[in-house]
């Protein structure tokens, strides 16, 4: 559980509670049960700071008295309600299909009403009084409870271990004892402590109508009917049992949401204060006087001295396609997302040179960087907003950025969507993203960023959701775009077959650096660092020789917080020497446009 | 193993389309398709977890390896209690002794029994999904697409582990994936799917070095390669 | 034009919860243990008034007679009449009605309208955990203000500004004054709860990709909370402000009984307090009823605005 302040009050609060439930009777009992005729309905005193009732009891004493009758009444409707719920919502995995098809219609049925609604029937039915106050919550919380039963049990049981213990032969009852119960176990406890809070409400509620506790019994809710009479005369006889009902309510749902979040488990980059490590030095990397993009010693660091990306430097030429090539966690898609921009906080991006066409980008302005720069993400489901039009969400850079009208932006957008070959492009622009497959998606993605004049496109893993015929006119496209525009692409994948069909030059990134720099024509056969050459050999393609293994790269690469002074590398690497575990190979020249960051590789 | 006719509705969709397919013995037939093709619902409805029409005859004990490494193990079950679910009738040191030897078949350590799913790599809980689904002895091992989630670097060990598991063991392995150039390296033979049907089976050899169907072609031509001087 | 199917699926959801309704509150009065006649008036009251008034409601009669003509007196508007003053209910129901629906809607539009704009503020200032201090300081607020009762905010603004202060009416309903306090009382909470709720969907949409897209477009900030964003958050957000509704005109009960509100509210606590079932009985049944349709209508609206249902329906 998270140690927030609102934590901390909710536990405060919530044992202070428990506590006064335990204490509160045997403490103040007899002074809340005095009656004292000399001091009858009197308004806060020094001898009654709440006043007194009706018979001259004390009201303080009576409301830390009534602490334990309503936690207990909420405890019983709380735990009726959850049986119940629990019961019904479990009921129709294990019936016949008509009577689970029932049971399930009869929950969705009730948990359309509000809880008042099924307590206020249920006082109706039973009478007043508590015993039917607290079945009417219980029935209000039960529906709810059923259908939290079924949502977790469905997506358990849809779970492929379950799947997996079915195909086992592990017989029923056991997948349900052994699977589906521990893991709906947690989250059903959770709520049923938050029930708790809620019950405790609505009981509060229903004695201060005058439909729960009676007299002679007495909780704050029914303490809170006597004082609400009075409220014109003496309004602080009705502070008491208002201030325990709202502290009580705070109480658990504040408890209710840290455990709920601490449930959650959220990992969240924590700052502790750390500052982010210096920069380190940059290495070599080809540069081109005419580059669209060219950075030097790009770092991307995080709080917590986390650094996924540690000096990588790149530069991309007009016309030219660039791919970087990597494994997940390698830095690959943070270094697209520095160069556009676009690292999310609390991350820190520095660089010694980060230039668009050559001019620094931080000198450019929005309309710049936004005509200038265009972007294509992995997800062509995710990269269009669903509620928007594809035509409009074309426009709006033209309005943006270039003040063209709505028509005239309408008319670059259609004839965009044309340029990417989108069939019927006057009907597309007017569709919504969900109406479009993938790749016509992805080629309206693609079309947004010609919208400007863009001189560098950065594609992050842009076929990696696409089904490879389609991926095929994907890569086609881009390199027809590119052909045409002149812009350049930065182009982001962990397939290096893809990076190999498409490419000119072939960047490697292993744990947050480039270890090889390549033109695509010695890939195959010329590849110098070990990585590189693993990568090549674990992945089979249509020549790959069947007779033989693939190559396997023990181990796994280190996260970003664990790489040390040496090679990352080397404690996978069959290459590795003393050298490699003590200090870092530098990115040096091996051939024409060649550079390797290895001491052992000749 | 043999399929006949088998077909797969949800609702008024069908997945999958009157397939008829043969499984020799300790063979590894490679199905592929990409996205919407129906492979999935097959390998499901072979495993008998989704309904079907049709026969499938010769596998009473099929075993099914997920894509998802993530998915398909129980977050609150040790790794050693995964791997036992299979196994009937063993207790005690008789059981302990069996996981080990299971896991062992996939090259993984047996310290690994005693710990949590969160505390594997992706490559290792897929061996542990194989290693508990060879603890039922099958007669068909379904592998559906289990390398798609997993880096790059481990995809080749995993790939090697599904090859010996039929070279070492005669394993009968149903091997479903949508990257055509996998396909090609392990299997013996390979079947597309398109649309629900089958468009072409055979060796290997013949499917992707005379394919006879558009389709098969067509897919050919759309696996990436790295070009070679 | 023949409905398309989601659109049918959740009408005959609407009709089984409504048959359900009816059912149950037929059944009401007879799972009253004993007597629900003599329950009403007292040991006292003579046999004849008794055996009247059983007649008169039709209890000598056979459940499914009973239930026959239960319906039929609903499908003609006739809900019986009152144990008390043998008003007819419906009339009664007329009367109060509008009350209290004018309450919950103003409650909820103003709810809506402070909590929206509200939670997406949170979020773009909170986003990927920048201001931990606001992010504590919203979480703690709201979470407070969710969990404190509309009740206990009906008392605290009774006591502060109409009998403190004298600024306010503390009860009745007459000129727009009247409605500030219990207003503000019944929207308190929702208000907090709808915030949370756009806040959580805001940051949820601020991390898309489309988002993403939308920011390597440098879009003017304005233009991408308002254009990209809001639009995406708001079928959350009206879900939960529609069962918010039927929340609030529950919950108002307890605000109209504060406030001598002359509603269903105060209505139907009158009515269980001194037995007369009739008038309960139809109070329930209208409030079941309100709580329906207005789910039908959320679901109807949420349906126009997303473009995904909208367009795979035809």
């Amino acid at each position: 559980m998270p140690r927030t302040p609102s934590a901390v009050a909710g536990t405060v609060l919530v044992a202070l509670m428990v506590v006064l439930a335990v204490i509160g009777p045997p403490l103040w009992g007899d002074e809340a049960a005095r009656i004292d005729a000399t001091a009858v309905l009197q308004g806060g005193s020094a001898a009654h700071p709440f006043g007194t009732d009706n018979l001259g009891r004390d009201l303080l004493a009576r409301v830390l008295v009534a602490a334990r009758y309503s936690l207990l009444l909420a405890l019983a409707a709380a735990l009726i309600g959850g049986v119940a719920g629990i019961v019904l919502g479990a009921l129709p995995s294990v019936l016949p299909r008509r009577g689970a098809r029932f049971v399930t219609g009869m929950v969705n049925a009730l948990v359309a009403f509000p809880g008042l609604l099924l307590a206020m029937f249920t006082a109706v039915v039973t009478g007043l009084g508590a015993r039917g106050a607290v079945l009417g919550i219980g029935a209000a919380i039960a529906p709810g409870f059923a259908r939290l039963t079924q949502t977790l049990a469905a997506s358990v049981a849809g779970a492929d271990y379950v799947a997996a213990a079915r195909m086992l032969g592990v017989p029923r009852h056991r997948v349900l004892a052994r699977h589906v119960l521990p893991n709906i176990a947690e989250p059903l406890i959770l709520n049923l402590a938050m029930a708790l809070g809620g019950a405790l409400l609505g009981l509060s509620g229903m004695s201060f109508l005058g439909l729960g506790v009676q007299p002679p019994d007495y909780d704050w809710g029914r303490l809170l009917f006597d004082g609400f009479g009075r409220i014109y005369v003496n309004p602080e006889v009705a502070l008491g049992p208002a201030a325990a009902v709202a502290l009580a309510g705070i109480g658990f749902n504040l408890l209710g949401d840290a455990l709920a979040k601490g449930a959650a488990r959220r990992p969240a980059h924590r700052p502790d204060g750390a500052a982010p490590p210096a920069a380190p030095a940059p290495d070599e990397a080809e540069v081109q006087p005419d580059a669209v993009l060219d950075v030097r010693g790009l770092t991307v660091s995080f709080p917590g001295g986390v650094t996924p990306v540690r000096g990588v430097s790149l530069s991309v030429g007009p016309g030219e396609i660039v791919g970087l090539v990597g494994e997940s966690g390698s830095g690959k898609s943070l270094t697209a997302a520095a160069v556009g921009g676009l690292v999310p906080y609390p991350g820190a991006v520095s660089h010694t040179a980060l230039r668009l066409s050559g001019e620094e980008a931080a000198t450019l302005t929005q309309k710049e960087l936004g005509t200038s720069l265009a972007m294509v993400f992995q997800d062509p489901m995710a990269s269009l907003n669903p509620a928007l039009r594809v035509g409009g969400q074309l426009a709006e850079v033209a309005q943006v950025h270039q003040g063209a009208t709505r028509a005239e932006a309408r008319r670059r957008a259609v004839d965009r969507l044309g340029h990417v070959h989108l069939p019927e492009p006057e009907k597309q622009a007017g569709r919504h993203p969900h109406q479009l497959s993938g790749g016509m998606r992805q080629r309206a993605v693609i079309a947004m960023g010609l919208m400007g004049t863009p001189k560098l496109i950065i594609a992050d893993e842009p076929t990696t959701a696409l089904d490879v015929t389609v991926q095929r006119q994907i890569l086609r496209l881009l390199r027809e775009v590119t052909e045409e525009t002149r812009a350049g692409v930065l182009f982001i994948s962990h397939d290096i077959a893809v990076v190999g069909e498409l490419c000119d030059r072939v960047v490697v990134m292993y744990a947050g650096r480039v270890v090889e720099e390549l033109p695509v024509e010695r890939l195959a056969e010329g590849a110098a660092h070990p990585y590189t050459r693993a990568l090549l050999g674990s992945l089979p393609d249509m020549d790959t020789d069947r007779s033989r293994p693939l190559a396997s790269i023990p181990g796994r690469q280190p996260a970003p917080g664990d790489v040390g002074d040496g090679c990352a590398f080397a404690p996978r690497c069959p290459l590795a020497g003393e050298r490699c575990e003590s200090s870092r190979p530098p990115l040096a020249r091996v051939g024409a446009g060649h550079l390797v960051a290895c001491w052992e590789a000749s | 193993m043999r399929i006949d006719n088998l077909t797969v509705r949800f609702g008024g969709f069908t997945a999958v389309d009157s397939v008829s397919l043969d499984v020799p013995e300790g063979h590894i037939v490679g199905l592929v398709g990409e996205s919407g093709s129906g492979k999935s619902s097959l390998a499901r409805a072979v495993c008998g977890l989704v309904p079907h029409t049709g026969l499938v005859s010769g596998a009473s004990r099929p075993q099914m390896v997920f894509q998802d490494p993530y998915a398909s193990l129980d977050p609150r079950m040790k790794i050693g209690e995964s791997v036992a679910e299979g196994l009937r009738g063993l207790r005690g040191a008789a059981r302990d002794a069996e996981v080990a030897r299971l896991l062992g078949l996939v090259s993984l350590p047996a310290e690994l029994a005693g710990r949590y799913p969160r505390e594997l790599s992706g490559g290792q809980r897929q061996r542990v999904a194989i290693a508990r689904a060879l603890g039922a002895r099958p007669d068909l091992l379904v592998a559906d697409e289990i390398t798609s989630a997993l880096d790059v670097s481990v995809q080749g060990a995993v790939l090697n582990l599904v090859r010996s598991l039929r070279d070492e063991l005669g394993v009968t392995i149903l091997f479903i994936s949508h990257n055509l150039a996998v396909v090609r390296y392990v299997c013996d033979e390979v079947a597309v799917l398109h649309h629900g049907r089958l468009v072409e089976h055979g060796p290997t050899e013949d499917v992707i070095g005379a394919p006879a169907h558009d389709y098969t072609r067509a897919l050919i031509e759309a696996v990436p390669r790295v070009p070679r001087p | 034009m023949r409905l398309p199917r989601p659109v049918l699926r959740r009408l005959v959801r609407f009709a089984v919860s409504l048959v359900v309704l009816v059912v149950a509150s037929f059944a009401m009065i007879h799972l009253i243990p004993g007597d629900p006649v003599r329950a009403a008036l007292g040991p006292a009251a003579p046999v004849e008034l008794v055996e009247a008034r059983r007649a008169a409601l039709g209890l000598d009669q056979p459940l499914p007679a009973q239930l026959g003509s239960y319906v039929k007196g609903l499908l003609s508007g006739d809900l019986g009449t009152s144990f008390l003053t043998s008003e007819p209910v419906t009339d009664v129901i007329a009367a109060r009605l509008p009350n209290t629906l004018a309450l919950a809607l103003v409650a909820t539009l103003v709810a809506l309208l402070v909590a929206v704009p509200l939670g997406m503020a949170a979020a773009v200032r909170t986003e990927n955990g920048r201001n931990r201090g606001t992010e504590a300081a919203f979480g703690t607020v709201t979470g407070a203000a969710v969990a404190v009762p509309e009740f206990l905010y009906a008392i605290a603004l009774v006591a502060v500004f109409a009998i403190g202060l004298d600024l306010l009416p503390p009860a009745g309903k007459a000129g727009p004054e009247t409605f500030v306090l219990p207003v503000l009382a019944l929207a308190v909470g929702p208000a907090a709860m709808i915030s949370r709720i756009a806040r959580a969907e805001t940051l949820r949409e601020l991390g898309t990709d489309y988002v993403r897209l939308a920011r390597a477009k440098r879009l003017p900030a304005a233009r991408l909370h308002l254009r990209h964003v809001l639009p995406n958050t708001l079928t959350a957000t009206l879900t939960m402000g529609g069962l918010l509704l039927s929340g609030l005109i529950t919950g108002s009960v307890l605000v109209e009984y504060v406030f001598a509100w002359p509603g269903l509210g105060l209505k139907i606590v009158e009515a269980i307090t001194q037995k007369d079932y009739p008038v309960a009985q139809g109070v329930i049944l209208v409030y079941g009823a309100i709580v329906l349709v207005v789910n039908l209508a959320v679901d109807v609206v949420l349906g126009m605005l997303d473009p995904t249902s909208a367009v795979k329906e035809s």
